[in-house]
């Protein structure tokens, strides 16, 4: 757990003292990535670096796992925080190997055991040890360089960890990439994690909380979804951009609004029974005809069953495309667009329907939270107006 | 192919150009008056060697922790006008500081060496400051935020990574340095000075010469020493020449 007591940093330049960081006071739970948004000069990073003492706190406190900081050795505190920057910075003198032991070899581990976490730590991420822990970082491509420098930070197996702008420097391809990894190993490592990005999409890619600065100040403290449904004030809103809808697409899944009334036909229906069910369900096109284990085998259009007479499973279409329940909407509104349609069928592991995801369902869920904010909203205006 | 044929040609020419001048030279006794000199060359270039070793080494021995000390950050208000004050150590000329030290310190071999030090310590501290300046600072910023100490963050990080830089500004320094001993000869301290200045005052070349020549190899040798100790000591992630 990190905790900010009204920390604060005041800069003397020749131009007089810049607030750099006002009275930031925020928490991150155990186990939680926090991300910290916003433009550059925000004062972000320099929150950021008050925590390992990068950047001397002018006044506040920062507790780690309960425990004030302030009074602790500067050395010490930094030794137990991972510590990850834009610009890498692995040593170029030392060997792979020797740049992902130094804090085990600055905490006194013995030779064995910190060999042994160097090949451990490889493994997590993913590249050969034999291959590179001979290697020196110059011989590395910049995404390769990063993971070393994530290794790093994670050697001594520190509770607590800040990034900054960790991969800012690495090419869209390789960033999703190690985003995607990150996340993964964040899934069993469970670090308390400080991360800053000036990216929107990442922050609600890899953000469990997404603190929002404007000029030194902390101006939004939420949950990823909380701050696009309910920006609290203009600049966030602007920051976010105009389709942060959109942008929720990526934070809901599909089992949080799958509705499981789905009207199918078997392939020994008749057609009038498909058209019949067509109607009854409300659907404009189509019906989904199913398998024995309920696996989706086809579509019935209903052009197809007005006009003609037989057995569904002589006139029906192939599946344009299925979702699972884990994937996020973002994926289910591009399959929609992509195949010209307002519902598409959900299957589960084994293959079998279990529901329907609807255009209207979607809409209705993001829309849903935007009404409640603006109620909210309006009903806090009202309260201030009648003070 | 009409290049090629040339470049025999221009190699063949000089292989008899070789031949002849070794033709000559043997008829004219050349030859044996350089060997002549023999004896004295060698006594002469190791006491050359011992100035060079003494003047550098403690050069060497002084630049490098003033260096680290001028780049630390403390200093840095400092730095620039310190680094003015050696610098006056070789603006003067050489034959001056020499001079000077003499005047101070009398005849030998200490003025000599004391000269030659004064001569020498600029370049080296100007590197060792230059490199330590120009480390990366996303490394030192990453050797901070791991929890290094200041101590652990220069030997582990800022001299490493500054070390090819420092070993040139010792290369340059010594090489001068070798060349610059035959000076030393002048307040007393020999060397291979003493032949070729005396050779100029016999008008004898080949004298002057049988101090000269060794001079320079001496100055070549200890170059290539220099750079072979920096081949092997800078580590392989920051040598160019190990890349």
């Amino acid at each position: 757990m990190i905790k900010l007591d009204n920390l604060t940093k005041v800069f003397d330049t020749p131009k007089g003292a810049v607030v750099a960081a006002d009275h930031i006071s925020m928490e991150v739970p155990r186990g939680e990535i926090c991300i910290l948004l916003g433009p550059s000069g925000c004062g972000k990073t320099t929150t950021l670096k008050m925590i390992n003492r990068i950047v001397q706190p002018t006044s506040g406190k920062v507790f780690i796992d309960g425990e004030d900081t302030t009074d602790m050795d500067t050395q010490s505190l930094r030794r137990n925080i991972g510590y990850v920057i834009q610009q890498i910075g692995l040593f170029p003198n030392m060997t792979i190997e020797e740049n992902i032991t130094v804090v085990p070899k600055l905490l006194g581990w013995d030779k064995a055991r910190y060999r042994e976490r160097a090949r451990e730590l490889m493994a997590m991420i993913a590249l050969e040890p034999d291959a590179f822990l001979k290697r020196y970082p110059n011989e590395l491509s910049g995404g390769q360089q990063q993971r070393i420098g994530v290794a790093r930070a994670l050697a001594a197996d520190p509770p607590v960890m800040l990034m900054d702008e960790p991969f800012g420097a690495i090419d869209p391809i390789n960033r999703a990439v190690i985003q995607d990894e990150f996340l993964k190993m964040q899934q069993e490592l469970k670090k308390t994690i400080m991360f800053v990005s000036h990216d929107i999409d990442e922050a609600i890619k890899m953000g469990d909380r997404i603190a929002v600065f404007r000029e030194g100040k902390l101006v939004q403290y939420s949950e990823p979804d909380d701050l696009l449904a309910a920006p609290r004030n203009a600049f966030v809103e602007s920051f976010l951009g105009e389709d942060r809808a959109l942008k929720r697409l990526n934070l809901v899944k599909v089992n949080e609004i799958v509705s499981d009334e789905i009207g199918t036909v078997s392939p020994g229906d008749t057609l009038e029974q498909a058209l019949a069910r067509i109607d009854d369900f409300g659907y404009q096109n189509s019906i989904l005809m199913v398998n024995d284990q309920r696996q989706p085998v086809g579509l019935i259009t209903r052009a197809v069953a007005r006009t003609t007479r037989g057995y569904c499973r002589d006139h029906f279409q192939n599946v344009p495309a299925t979702v699972g329940l884990d994937d996020d909407l973002r994926k289910v509104a591009s399959l929609m667009f992509a195949q010209d349609t307002t519902w598409l069928p959900c299957v589960d592991d084994e293959g079998r329907v279990c529901g329907q995801i609807t255009q209207r369902a979607m809409t209705h869920h993001l829309g849903a939270r935007f009404r409640a904010a603006e109620r909210t909203a309006q009903a806090a205006a009202e309260t201030t107006s009648k003070e | 192919m009409p290049i090629q044929s040339l470049r025999g040609a221009l190699l063949a020419l000089l292989l008899v150009a070789v031949f002849l001048a070794g033709v000559w030279s043997q008829s004219s006794g050349v030859i044996d008056d350089f060997l002549w000199y023999l004896p004295d060359v060698r006594f002469l270039a190791v006491q050359h060697l011992w100035l060079t070793a003494m003047s550098g080494g403690l050069a060497i021995a002084v630049a490098i922790p003033l260096g680290i000390l001028l780049s630390r950050p403390s200093m840095s208000r400092w730095a620039e006008s310190l680094m003015q004050v050696l610098n006056v150590g070789t603006t003067i000329p050489t034959l001056a500081v020499l001079a000077l030290s003499m005047s101070f310190l009398g005849i030998g071999t200490v003025p000599a060496v004391f000269g030659l030090f004064v001569a020498t310590l600029l370049p080296i501290t100007r590197n060792t400051y230059a490199g330590l300046k120009g480390v990366n600072p996303a490394l030192m910023e990453a050797a901070a935020g791991i929890g290094m100490s200041p101590a652990q963050r220069l030997l582990k990080v800022e001299l490493p990574n500054a070390l090819y830089v420092i070993f040139a500004g010792m290369r340059t320094a010594l090489t001068i340095n070798v060349g610059t001993v035959p000076l030393a000869f002048l307040i007393g301290a020999g060397g291979l000075g003493e032949l070729i200045f005396t050779g100029i005052d016999l008008y004898d070349p080949v004298m002057m010469l049988s101090g000269a020549i060794p001079t320079a190899l001496l100055a070549i040798v200890v170059d290539a020493l220099i750079a072979t100790v920096a081949f092997l000591v800078v580590p392989r992630g920051v040598n160019p020449n190990r890349a």
